[in-house]
C-alpha cells in the first residue's frame, strides 16, 4: 500500500518536473530571443556579418529547395490531373498546384528544408564554437557572442525564409505546368487564366509569405537556441543538432495548423 | 575562404532569385493587377434567397469582371439578403441595372451577373440595385415540377 503510494506519488512528481522544465525552458528561450533582438543593432549596422550568414543559410540551400519544390510540383499535377480528369476539370489543375503551394506546401516543405539544411548547420557551428570556448573567449575580449556570432546568424535566417518558401512556390508551379501542359497536354491558356483568376494576390501569397516569416523566425530562433545553450561535449553537441530538427520540424506543422485556421476559414 | 565580393555577388543573386520569385507569383500566378489599383465605388442588392453566394465572389457584367462581393448580412426588416458590392469606377451602369445570382458551369462557383438597364442617371456609390433575380436552388426547382407534373393530368 505504501509503496503504492510512493509510486503514484513519484509518478506525479516526474510529470511536475518535466512540466515545470519545460514552462522554464519556454521561458528561457523567450528571454534569450529578447537577448538577441536587443544585441542585433551591431549585427544591422556591421551588414557584413549577416551577408555572410545569408550566404550560409541562403545561397547553400538554393539546390535544395529548387529541385524540392519543382519536383513536388511534378507530383503535385501529375496526381491533381489524375483526379480532376475524372470529373472533366482537368483545367483547374493549375488553380490546385498553385494554392496547395501557396497555402501550405511551400511554406512547410521549405521550412522544414531549411530546418534540417540551414537550421542544423547553425547549431553545429554555435555548439562546437561554445564546446571550443571560443564564445568564452569572445566575451573575454568584451566582443558580446550574442551581437557577434547569434544575431547574425538569426537575422540571416529570417530573412532568408521568406524567399526561399517563395522561389519554392515558384518552382512547384513551374512543376505543376511543367507535367500538365508540356507533358500531358492540358491548354497552356486555361491553365494560367484559371490560376489568376482563382489566386488573390492579399489572401493567398501574402499569407503564404507571413507563414514563411513566421516559420522562419521560430526556426532561426531554435537553430541559435539549441546552439547556444547545448552541453559543451561532443554528445551535447549532437543532441542539439537532433533537438533542433526535431523541434523545428514540430513546431512548423503545429504552427502552420494554428496559422491555417486563422488566414484561411473563407 | 570566399572573398567578399565573391560573397556579396552570391548574396545578391539570392536575393534577386528570391524576389523574381515573388513576383512571378504576384504576376502570373495571381493577377496582382486586376482590379487592385483602380478604384471601387459600393453599391448593394436585396435578394430574396443568394443560395451558395460567398464574399469574395466575382461580379461579372457580360462575363467580364467588374468587382467583387464585398459583404453579405441578412436584413431583419425585409428578411432578405443584402449583398454589398465593389465594382471598378471605370465601369459605369444605369440605375435600373439589375443583378441576378449565376453560377458558372454546372457545378461552379455562383457570382453576381449584373445587366445594364436603360437610365440615363448612372449608379452611384451607395445605390441600390433594385431589379434583382435569386439563385436558383435545386431543391425548390425539383419541388415545382413534382407540383406541375402532379397538377398536370388533374387540368386535363
Amino acid at each position: 500500500m505504501n509503496g503504492l503510494i510512493a509510486g503514484i506519488v513519484g509518478g506525479l512528481r516526474h510529470i511536475g518536473e518535466l512540466t515545470i522544465n519545460g514552462i522554464w525552458r519556454l521561458g528561457f528561450i523567450t528571454r534569450f530571443l529578447f537577448a538577441v533582438l536587443l544585441a542585433s543593432g551591431q549585427s544591422l549596422r556591421r551588414i557584413h556579418l549577416t551577408i555572410r550568414e545569408l550566404f550560409f543559410s541562403g545561397v547553400l540551400s538554393l539546390l535544395i529547395i529548387t529541385v524540392s519544390g519543382l519536383f513536388v510540383g511534378l507530383v503535385l499535377g501529375l496526381q491533381g490531373y489524375d483526379i480532376l480528369q475524372r470529373y472533366g476539370s482537368a483545367d483547374a489543375v493549375g488553380v490546385m498546384v498553385a494554392l496547395s503551394l501557396l497555402r501550405e506546401l511551400g511554406p512547410v516543405i521549405a521550412g522544414l528544408l531549411f530546418a534540417s539544411r540551414a537550421g542544423s548547420a547553425i547549431t553545429a557551428e554555435i555548439g562546437l564554437m561554445k564546446t571550443t570556448e571560443q564564445l568564452k573567449a569572445m566575451d573575454m575580449m568584451a566582443v558580446d557572442p550574442l551581437a557577434r556570432v547569434v544575431a547574425p546568424r538569426f537575422w540571416a535566417g529570417v530573412l532568408a525564409m521568406p524567399l526561399l518558401a517563395a522561389l519554392f512556390s515558384a518552382m512547384g508551379i513551374f512543376g505543376g505546368w511543367l507535367i500538365t501542359v508540356v507533358v500531358i497536354g492540358v491548354d497552356d491558356g486555361a491553365f494560367w487564366s484559371q490560376m489568376q483568376a482563382t489566386v488573390e494576390f492579399e489572401y493567398d501569397v501574402l499569407n503564404g509569405v507571413i507563414k514563411s516569416f513566421v516559420f522562419g523566425v521560430v526556426v532561426s530562433l531554435i537553430a541559435v537556441f539549441e546552439g547556444y545553450d547545448c552541453k559543451p561535449t561532443a554528445e551535447g553537441v549532437s543532441r542539439a543538432i537532433t533537438r533542433t530538427v526535431v523541434t523545428s520540424a514540430l513546431v512548423i506543422l503545429a504552427l502552420d495548423f494554428v496559422l491555417t485556421s486563422f488566414m484561411f476559414r473563407g | 575562404m570566399m572573398s567578399r565580393t565573391a560573397l556579396d555577388l552570391w548574396v545578391g543573386i539570392f536575393v534577386a532569385i528570391g524576389f523574381a520569385a515573388l513576383a512571378f507569383l504576384a504576376f502570373k500566378v495571381a493577377n496582382f493587377s486586376a482590379l487592385n489599383a483602380s478604384e471601387t465605388y459600393r453599391i448593394e442588392a436585396p435578394f430574396d434567397n443568394i443560395g451558395g453566394l460567398k464574399v469574395r465572389a466575382p461580379v461579372k457584367s457580360a462575363g467580364v469582371l467588374i468587382g467583387r462581393v464585398q459583404a453579405i448580412r441578412f436584413d431583419s426588416d425585409s428578411y432578405r439578403a443584402l449583398v454589398q458590392m465593389e465594382i471598378d469606377k471605370r465601369f459605369e451602369f444605369p440605375a435600373d441595372s439589375s443583378a441576378s445570382i449565376l453560377t458558372s458551369g454546372l457545378l461552379g462557383e455562383q457570382y453576381i451577373g449584373l445587366d445594364a438597364g436603360a437610365d440615363v442617371e448612372p449608379l452611384k456609390d451607395g445605390d441600390r440595385v433594385l431589379l434583382t433575380q435569386s439563385a436558383v436552388v435545386l431543391e425548390k426547382l425539383i419541388g415545382q415540377f413534382l407540383f406541375d407534373k402532379a397538377a398536370a393530368p388533374a387540368a386535363q
